[in-house]
């Protein structure tokens, strides 16, 4: 063990490396790696948002996907009621028609029927006449008879 | 080596000598000769320097710098590269240690904290390189003597122990001012009555603060120094007990007189294949990296067991376990420095 000047040259030495160390190796170290975290921390931050800002979004379609489905359904239901009243009111419409129609069909009927009685009524008087001619075998006086023919008529 | 045959204690004493450069009465400024050597380093006293320790150590310094100023200059705030990782591990390391043990407000400590960890990592480091390698190769170049563990010259760790010491008296100064006389000869011994304070308890208490004092940066630097230097002794004893030279162990022997002498060849170039095979079946994804590294680990051991059984084995075995020590040592060697210093700045 001799100790000499190698002491204190190593006293220098370490004085000096460890002033280099100090001034320009350890802060720019320290301050990348700082930094480093910060972004780092930024960047998970900046995750966490966006997540939470993706679940919003997620939870707001998902809203308007309901209400959207909502207005559907009211939609589907509005037109099934407006298409049962179309077919309610085309029902009434055909019933009412159906039975204007009957109602047309019967007046002719009927109109056709006294017109047919009008015309026996005025046939009847000749057939009559033809007829007692028929059983007489003799001419009668229309116009003589002619009364007693109307009354007959107009009892038909 | 002392000679061509050099016995166990030339061998021993040749690993354990500095390379002096100092004032010599006679012959100025010179080298510490070869065959004059203890003579010569007398005569120097203390205007001597161990040109070894000092160079290894700022060398040593400069690898831990330039390594350290490449990443500082590099450091950005993306994703970070190998060497940047490794770099910014060691600083978070120390930062961490520092915040936990260090309760002032002081720049330099960490910085501080981190050199000393990283250099003194690297000095003990200088253990792991066989311990012939560079003494020999010098020696054939020219150079008598060569230690290159800075660590294992009590000069070089208490160096950075007084250097710790001194800023531990500047900060006790500047930070407790007349606090820190009154620590020194107030405790522990204290009973109120002056004139018992001035008379009785006044030495001895001078006299324990202050051994304690100094006991912290000499144990500082001893411990260290100790801690190398009988890890360094150890691998010189394997060393000298059974002359590991490369693959001269027991079975490389037997094997070369099996197979031959260029079987040593052969024998590291299918480990080299076996190894090559298997980083290949790990780049090609057949195999998980943390199998891959556990595979070489065994075929390593395996192979390196092989070829360096007795001495070699030995040898490596210790330098596993001192991989343990060195990190430890400048681990214990940095806390240290660290707790001296926020004993400092405690004011009460």
């Amino acid at each position: 063990m001799n100790i000499n000047l190698t002491l204190f040259g190593q006293m220098a030495v370490f004085a000096i490396f460890v002033w280099f160390c100090m001034k320009t190796v350890w802060p720019a170290i320290i301050n990348a790696l700082e930094e480093r975290k910060k972004k780092i921390e930024e960047g998970l931050e900046a995750a966490d948002r966006a997540s939470r800002d993706l679940e919003l979004a997620q939870n707001k379609a998902a809203d308007q996907m309901k209400e959207a489905k909502q207005e559907a359904a009211g939609i589907i239901e509005q037109a099934n009621k407006r298409a049962n009243q179309i077919v309610d009111e085309a029902k009434e419409q055909a019933i009412a028609e159906g039975n204007r129609l009957k109602a047309a069909a019967q007046a002719e009927i009927d109109q056709e029927m006294n017109r047919a009685k009008e015309e026996l009524r005025s046939k009847v008087a000749a057939l009559a006449v033809q007829g007692a001619e028929k059983i007489l075998e003799t001419q009668i006086d229309e116009n003589a008879n002619r009364d007693m023919l109307d009354k007959l008529a107009a009892q038909l | 080596m002392a000679g061509e045959n050099p016995t166990t204690v030339e061998y021993i004493q040749h690993h354990l000598t500095n390379l002096v450069y100092g004032n010599h009465p006679e012959h100025g400024w010179s080298f510490a000769r070869y065959d004059h050597y203890a003579a010569d380093v007398q005569a120097m006293g203390f205007s001597a320097i161990h040109l070894d320790s000092i160079l290894w150590s700022i060398g040593l310094g400069f690898i831990f710098l330039g390594i350290f100023r490449a990443a500082a200059k590099k450091a950005t705030t993306g994703v970070p590269g190998g060497l940047q990782n490794s770099v910014e591990w060691c600083v978070e390391f120390i930062e961490g240690l520092v915040k936990d043990t260090f309760h002032g407000r002081n720049k330099l400590v960490a910085p501080l904290a981190l050199t000393i960890f990283v250099w003194v990592f690297l000095m003990n480091l200088m253990d792991l390189v066989p311990v012939d390698l560079v003494p020999h190769l010098l020696y054939m170049l020219g150079v008598p003597y060569q230690k290159i563990v800075p660590s294992t010259d009590p000069n070089i760790t208490l160096g950075m122990a007084l250097g710790v010491f001194v800023l531990m008296l500047f900060y006790s100064i500047k930070i407790k001012g007349w606090g820190f006389l009154k620590e020194l000869t107030m405790n522990p011994f204290h009973s109120g009555k002056w004139y018992l304070d001035f008379t009785i308890f006044l030495p001895i208490n001078i006299f324990m603060e202050v051994v304690g004092l100094l006991a912290k940066p000499f144990s500082l630097g001893l411990r260290l120094f100790g801690n190398m230097y009988a890890g360094e002794m150890i691998f010189i004893l394997i060393a000298v007990m059974f002359g590991a030279a490369f693959g001269a162990g027991a079975i490389g022997g037997g094997f070369q007189s099996l197979f031959g002498e260029t079987f040593n060849l052969v024998y590291w170039l299918i480990v080299l294949a076996v190894v090559i095979f298997t980083c290949w079946l790990n780049m090609k994804g057949k195999l998980a990296t943390g199998k891959t590294i556990l595979l070489l680990i065994v075929q390593l051991a395996l192979a390196g067991g092989l070829s360096f059984v007795s001495g070699g084995f030995m040898q490596w075995g210790w330098a596993v376990f001192h991989i343990l020590v060195i990190t430890l040592q400048a681990f214990i060697f940095t806390v240290l420095t660290v707790v001296y210093l926020s004993m400092a700045h405690e004011d009460h």
